[in-house]
């Protein structure tokens, strides 16, 4: 049997985060009662013109940046021709061509099982609309909601020939994009909801084979889940048609979630003539260096870059770093902790333990729309240094924090309020563990013959004396010298 | 005044409406009284909404009594029937739009009705304005009020006729490849197509996007300016418009013909030009010599190609623009098998032959495989032929030519013979390619009909253009009306 080399082309569509649809004024917003947020523009009706929305154009530019694409300085919309219901023009909007997109010729970088990165090429980066909606009604037949026609929609295309070739890859691929687009904030990345769309084209081909072999598109995959899944049940079930003599048919597959396997759509029996052409209804864009450097400069540091500064400057660990950038409200939290002064190995831990733990059961969080915590970096960074000078214990800094969460109150002074000081004064510890030896005489006794396990009783009948406040490390080292012969 | 209201311009019916010698419903009724007497023999008017006029009249005289309301405040104006007026049927002179009424006005029409503009009626015209006589339409034949047996051309026909019989002062039409300046010319009209942009295409149901331009029907070039300064004017709404304030005609009667330079194309006095127009043309030229003006024969090579690159740009376009009528949402609505079978009944039953046979020809001229030898080919001879216009710019004030090879010829008489149909509008064709300001004004009369003279001037000349018309219009013999009824 022949090793077998999968080949996985991506293309995404992402609805761009605009208060208003692509060409006209209507609001964006997911939802909405059928045909609610429509005018004569969207509908189609007849005499109605286009008029761009800049923002869109920005946000593809800006996404196009971010992926190391190449501006078109020319850039013109096409009309894509095919009769279909739920396209009120008979024409889709859309960018034509290899250079004429906003963006081409760009890659993004994917970390790779061994710890590097692997670049995938991006072969554009272009703007076009989204169509409307089929929907069955419930009285029977059919209906159409245009709320969504019109909506402006980036569309990224992987390279040709494709750099994927694993399952992995392509969920990865998936995950880093998405992640990038959140943090550039041109687009939700709800997947589920369909914000975020996401065809792969997968084809198999023998090693050793110049040629790839026929690709079926999938569809329906609506989580990194499935498109890992589909991925990896498409090219079995490649391998296995091939294995068997069969012929791989050109076709559209749905993916089924439910018992995670694809199946035919159609089958693509001649590629369609879209008859693309420049719209006449729209004048070209001309990009000079001011507006783009004005776009590049609303770049924020991308998560790629976040996790390798994260990593090098403050000594986390990929897996640290990759759990604080997985979201950027997140990542600014921890990082204004750590201008403040916050140790950022400490801080790290606190956020990714007890923080997110208690985020995680409240539904706080740190930023937007979710209920505010009441924790901000300066409580942390307070925190982290009565821990670290010794004034509290770990364990009295998670009861700490735990009330620091509930009341918004600082640290220092509930660890004031609550008199949970750290007692790390020797003449007083040294105090305890003597009434604890003379309490204790037999326990010292059997220590003394050898049961050296007993120190911890001892310890913590300290501790006991002390109200939890003496400093363990503290105790335990006076217990030691205390017992000595 | 001895003449009847019908009679006089709309610059003196102006005048007299805001000196209240005169009422916008006085004018109204008296404009709807001559339909009624004249329109069974012409079939100008496709709607005539009685109550919705003498409403926009009422409105009107508010506004003259108030003081306010544009220069042509009570003027009464036909429309044809592809541009968009709320609550009144427009149909492109189609059956498949036979019922549709839109829910918008065209920009222009928002324009006439700010300024007091009497709406007054929808007028006939070539099946979505495709055609040079206004036989295309679906509803009825419009006769040339100078002789009932032949044809006003089109497709602006029924705007044509409509001012010719002294049913309205003024009209809209719309002009693609010469659909306002041919019926000007063959009815004895002024017919003035502005610059592409200066005239908002918004609600304007579009046949070739980047050709069409709304223009202004009148008697006299006085009258057409008013109207052209009335509905021009940037709007935020058509991303093609020009960023130029509305046509002015302060300096309209300021222009002199003596030094005045003008260019005559050799590839437009062919033998194509019938010896009595031409001869109508000549002794018209003859008249402007005498007056100073300098005539002198350029060649502009690319012309010769107009009418082919015409076909195939036009039709291209019209194909995209029309396939949004697929009987879903509005319009004609027939049942076939499956979707597109219900998509392919209703067009093939809604459109007539004439636009069948363009959107073919457009489909065709975009196909994959064919779209570099037809549309890109046709493109770089517009491109041509657009420096070769604008260089001869730089010697003269203006390109003159006759508007049409013929007067107009009998209705029926050109219905085997689709390419002499087609070859009418090649004088008209280069204004439209290079969207420059293009008049057509009464020459003379040949055979008792009206020969038209056409000044074409440099982008966004419009006033010149204008100015120069005017000066022209007092040199030439004034031609009379045609007798009516
Ligand atoms: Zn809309």
């Amino acid at each position: 049997m022949p090793e077998y080399v999968l080949s996985v082309g991506m293309e995404v569509h992402a609805e761009l985060l605009t208060q208003s649809k692509m060409f006209c004024r209507c609001p964006v917003a997911f939802g909405g009662e059928p045909n609610t947020r429509v005018c004569p523009v969207c509908l189609g009706l007849p005499g109605t013109l286009p008029v761009p929305n800049r923002r869109a154009i920005e946000l593809v530019m800006k996404t196009a940046l971010a992926l190391n694409c190449t501006i078109a300085r020319h850039s013109v919309f096409h009309r894509k021709n095919y009769f279909y219901p739920d396209l009120p023009k008979g024409y889709q909007v859309s960018q034509y061509g290899e250079t004429n997109p906003i963006g081409y010729g760009g890659f993004l970088e994917i970390p790779t099982a061994e710890g590097g990165f692997k670049r995938i090429g991006i072969r554009r980066v272009h703007l076009e609309e989204d169509t409307g909606k089929l929907m069955h009604l419930p009285s029977g037949g059919s209906g159409i909601d245009y709320n969504r026609a019109g909506v402006p929609l980036m569309e990224i295309v992987t390279d040709f020939p494709p750099d994927i070739q694993s399952p992995d890859e392509a969920k990865e691929y998936l995950a880093q994009l998405r992640q990038i687009l959140i943090y550039l904030g041109v687009c939700d990345g709800r997947l589920e909801e369909g914000s975020m769309r996401c065809e792969p084209n997968i084809s198999v081909r023998p090693q050793g084979a110049e040629k790839l072999g026929t690709k079926t598109e999938l569809k329906n995959l609506n989580s990194f889940r499935s498109v890992q899944l589909g991925v990896q049940f498409e090219m079995r079930r490649q391998i296995a048609t091939l294995e068997q003599g069969g012929t791989i048919l050109q076709e559209t597959r749905g993916w089924n979630e439910a018992n995670e396997s694809s199946f035919a759509m159609r089958i693509k029996e001649e590629e369609n003539d879209y008859r693309y052409f420049p719209c006449p209804d729209l004048i070209p864009m001309e990009f000079d260096d001011p507006f783009i450097d004005r776009v590049a400069q609303e770049i924020p540091e991308l998560p790629l870059a976040k996790t390798r500064r994260y990593q090098d400057e403050l000594g986390l660990n990929a897996y640290d770093a990759g759990l604080l950038i997985s979201d950027q409200d997140w990542a600014d939290f921890f990082e204004k902790a750590v201008t403040l002064g916050g140790n950022p190995k400490l801080v790290c831990n606190w956020m990714n333990s007890d923080f997110a733990k208690l985020l995680n059961e409240s539904g706080q969080w740190v930023a937007g729309e979710r209920e505010r915590t009441r924790v901000t970096p300066t409580h942390l960074v307070e925190l982290v240094k009565l821990i670290e000078s010794n004034s509290i214990s770990g364990k009295m800094g998670k009861e700490v924090f735990a009330e620091v969460f509930a009341t918004g109150k600082n640290p220092q002074a509930i660890v004031d309020a609550r008199g949970l000081s750290q007692v790390s004064d020797s003449a007083a510890i040294e105090a305890w563990v003597q009434e604890v030896l003379d309490a204790h005489p037999d326990v010292v006794e059997s220590y003394r013959t050898g049961k050296q396990g007993v120190i911890g009783f001892l310890v913590g009948q300290v501790m006991k004396r002390s109200q939890g406040q003496a400093n363990p490390a503290l105790v335990q080292e006076s217990m030691r010298k205390a017992l000595e012969p | 005044m001895s003449q009847p209201l019908f009679a006089q311009s709309a610059a003196d019916l102006a005048r007299r409406l805001r000196a209240r010698e005169v009422s916008a419903t006085e004018v109204a009724e008296a404009h709807l009284d001559r339909v009624s007497a004249t329109d069974p023999q012409v079939g100008a008017f496709l709607t005539m909404p009685r109550d919705e006029v003498m409403a926009d009249a009422a409105a009107a005289q508010a506004m003259l009594d108030r003081g306010e309301g544009g220069p042509l405040c009570g003027v009464p104006v036909g429309i044809k029937d592809n541009i968009s007026t709320r609550g009144v049927a427009t149909t492109c002179a189609s059956k498949l739009l036979e019922n549709y009424v839109p829910p918008f006005d065209a920009t222009v029409i928002e324009k006439l009705r700010a300024q007091g503009i009497v709406c007054f009626g929808k007028t006939n015209l070539d099946e979505f304005a495709m055609g040079t006589s206004c036989e295309n339409s679906a509803f009825q034949l419009t006769r040339n009020p100078w002789d009932l047996d032949r044809t006003p051309g089109g497709s602006s026909g029924g705007s044509a006729a409509c001012v010719a019989a002294q049913q309205v002062p003024l009209s809209l039409g719309s002009d693609t490849g010469g659909s306002i300046r041919l019926p000007a010319a063959l009815c004895g009209l002024v017919g003035f197509k502005p610059t592409y942009g200066r005239v908002s295409r918004y609600g304007l149901i579009a046949f070739g996007s980047s050709l069409d331009q709304i223009g202004p029907f009148g008697r006299t070039v006085e009258d057409v300016a008013l109207l052209s300064e009335a509905i021009s004017g940037y709007d935020h709404l058509d991303s093609t418009s020009l960023d130029r304030h509305p046509i002015q005609t302060n300096a309209l009667k300021s222009g002199s013909l003596r030094g005045l330079k003008l260019a005559i194309p050799d590839q437009l006095m062919t033998d194509e030009i019938q010896p009595g127009v031409r001869a109508t043309f000549e002794s018209a030229l003859d008249l402007l010599r005498k007056e100073g003006v300098e005539i002198t024969p350029v060649s502009l090579p690319s012309i010769q190609y107009g009418v082919t690159t015409y076909y195939i740009i036009a039709p291209a376009e019209a194909s995209s623009n029309l396939a949004r009528f697929d009987g879903i949402r509005y319009g004609l609505r027939l049942e076939g098998e499956g979707h597109i079978g219900n998509v392919a009944t209703t067009r093939g039953e809604g459109f007539g032959h004439e636009v069948k046979a363009r959107i073919m020809i457009g489909t065709y001229v975009l196909s994959a495989g064919y779209y570099d030898a037809y549309y890109t080919r046709a493109q770089q001879v517009r491109a041509l032929m657009v420096q070769e216009f604008e260089s001869t710019y730089r010697d003269f004030d203006a390109v003159i030519s006759p508007t049409s090879p013929s007067v107009a010829f009998r209705l029926g008489e050109l219905k085997d013979n689709p390419m002499a149909m087609k070859l009418l509008d090649f004088c008209t064709i280069p204004a439209n390619m290079g969207g420059f300001p293009s008049i057509s004004i009464p020459a003379g009369l040949s055979d008792h009909l009206p020969v038209g003279l056409q000044l074409t001037g440099p982008i966004g000349d419009d006033e010149r253009i204008l100015q120069l018309a005017y000066a022209l219009e007092q040199a030439l013999p004034p031609t009379p009306s045609p007798a009516m009824g």
